[in-house]
């Protein structure tokens, strides 16, 4: 369980969250949304001490972030932030590797190169495993970026707009197997979302954040529903079912 | 492609050794030209590793220590001790208590500076120039402003160090600018799998458990002690031109060579190919200045030249991160 307490966020002038508190469960993904600027990435970011803590706590599995060293939660924890554009003159295969890094420090064993293999694998990365990756476009780049966070082998997954740059049948991919990842063994993943369909479709709770606060958080079926998401993005829209899950119809007025 | 290099250094090396040697006073030549060529292998290592960690600490491909100001900030340093001890307590000092006093303010100095800068990663390139070359216009006027007001005897002090050149290197300061620069280099070597994480950018590095802070400020470190201890032992190659003299396109062309010629990004390629290649660089220069060019102008308009051009190449390829 991730435990947030408590966390109060501001750059300069502008406060990004405020107080916020949350649960988020083991064994679930779950889905980070809301309306640009909400705070949705700082969070995530504080969660993933990318950031530093201004003010609250945050506990990962009963750990305080700020007094665990850094290695150890790297074997707990893994993050992706949005796209930084990596050093260009790196194979797939090393990228992937990478994410060893805080098992083996820079000496791989067996055990880790089967899981770098089994990570290039989960993201159909093999046929460009050799390719260097400023010569990759965009979406085969993100998938690599996601495939070294997935090698690192941690009870939780945070990732920030994972999405971006995929085309929709990668996506899919993608949330299905964080979604498969998450569901067994008891690990977690967080996700920022900005398509609140991919939210409908995967995640088993979710977390609606509106001007730096907690708009609504809970299971799926609780939180995607007219009333809160009309509230939420200030705009009309309609929820229906579809495959037993909802899907939010937000395109036009009507 | 290490070892192709390290051939090619020793044959330039031994090229350098026994060029037009004569029979007589052999003992005498030889020795004037080890020390020269101790000072040209140790102020090329120095500047190619310490313009690799720079890179890799600033995420930038075309930053060098002297772009920053770091040669300048050790010019202060040296002209602020004068100022500072006094003429008089300084000459007093021999050549090696002055190198350590000087190393040691330029460290805390360059950390205390550079840190905060780079800490938040230096992806912005446009600012990181400015700030550089700001800075190193500011370190260069405090100097000049010191040494307008401090009086004549310190101000030939000062002369005597800001003339220091590869043909006037203080031969009790060479063993510890080599031991300084060996022992950094080492450091750098056995850092190499720290740095490649490094080099993924700031928030891979920290999500894969890597302590960015203490990594940035140890490289800062090593850097700063590399600089300072080319600069004290040889002086900056060049002095005055407005983006911190040619010692910043020799950096350029020294990591430039490096990436280019090991095709790697693997720092355990990169800092001993950076190392050779720029002492390669030195020496081959330096031979073709004396013997070609017959010394006509200096060594540092041969490097301006090639890195100015070799620095427009990587601006217009684009390769600017």
């Amino acid at each position: 369980m991730i435990e947030v307490q408590g966390v109060t966020h501001a750059i300069g002038p502008a406060a990004i969250l405020r107080d916020i508190d949350l649960a988020l469960p083991r064994g679930a993904l779950t889905a980070l949304i809301g309306p640009n600027g909400a705070g949705k990435s700082t969070l995530l970011r504080l969660i993933g001490r990318l950031e530093p803590l201004q003010r609250g706590r945050i506990c990962v599995d009963g750990q305080d972030i700020t007094r665990t060293p850094t290695a150890d939660l790297a074997r707990r924890l893994a993050i992706l932030g949005q796209n930084t554009g990596i050093a260009s003159r790196l194979r797939v295969r090393e990228l992937v590797s990478f994410g060893r890094w805080p098992h083996c420090h820079g000496r791989p064993t067996p055990r880790d190169r089967s899981a770098v293999a089994a990570a290039l694998q989960m993201f159909d990365l093999e046929p460009l495993a050799d390719r260097f990756l400023d010569e990759l476009s965009g979406g085969q780049a993100q998938r690599a970026r996601v495939a070294m966070t997935v090698a690192q082998e941690t009870d939780w997954l945070l990732l920030d707009e994972p999405l971006n740059n995929l085309d929709l049948a990668h996506a899919r991919s993608l949330l299905a197997q964080v979604a498969a990842m998450a569901g067994q063994g008891g690990r977690g993943a967080v996700i920022v979302l900005h398509d609140i369909n991919h939210a409908a479709a995967w995640a088993d709770h979710v977390v609606a954040l509106k001007h730096g606060r907690v708009h609504a958080q809970g299971p799926a079926d609780a939180v995607l529903t007219e009333r809160v998401l009309s509230e939420l993005y200030e705009t009309k829209l309609s929820v229906v079912q579809h495959a037993g899950r909802p899907l939010v119809l937000h395109h036009h007025a009507a | 492609m290490l070892w192709v290099l390290a051939g090619l250094l020793a044959v330039a090396c031994t090229v350098w050794m026994f060029q037009g040697l004569g029979d007589t006073r052999r003992g005498f030549l030889l020795g004037l030209r080890g020390t020269r060529l101790a000072g040209l292998l140790i102020l090329g290592t120095a500047t190619g590793v310490a313009t690799v960690l720079f890179q890799t600490i600033a995420a930038n491909r075309i930053l060098t220590p002297s772009m920053m100001g770091f040669d300048s900030l050790f010019g202060l340093v040296q002209v602020a001790l004068v100022a500072a001890v006094g003429a008089g307590g300084l000459s007093t000092l021999d050549g090696v208590a002055r190198f350590w006093l000087a190393l040691g303010a330029m460290l805390v100095l360059a950390l205390l500076l550079f840190a905060p800068l780079l800490g938040r990663g230096g992806r912005d390139v446009p600012r990181m120039i400015l700030t550089g070359l700001i800075l190193g216009v500011l370190f260069r006027s405090l100097a000049g402003f010191m040494t307008r007001v401090m009086d004549p005897n310190a101000f030939a002090v000062v002369q005597g160090l800001s003339a220091a050149s590869l043909t006037r290197i203080d031969p009790a300061v060479l063993p510890w600018a080599g031991a300084i620069t060996a022992s950094s280099g080492i450091a750098a070597l056995v850092l190499a799998p720290q740095l490649d994480v490094l080099a993924l950018g700031r928030s891979s590095a920290v999500s894969l458990g890597l302590r960015v802070r203490a990594m940035t400020l140890g490289g800062l470190a090593l850097v700063a002690l590399m600089t300072a201890a080319g600069t004290a032992m040889a002086g900056s190659v060049a002095a005055g031109s407005p983006i911190g003299g040619s010692a910043a396109f020799f950096g350029l062309i020294a990591a430039g060579l490096a990436r280019g010629l090991t095709g790697s990004v693997r720092h355990a390629a990169l800092v001993p190919g950076a190392a050779l290649s720029a002492a390669l660089v030195m020496v081959i220069g330096q031979v073709v200045f004396e013997r070609v060019l017959g010394l006509a102008g200096t060594l540092s308009v041969v490097i301006e030249f090639v890195g100015g051009l070799f620095f427009l190449y990587l601006l217009l390829k684009g390769r600017l991160r």
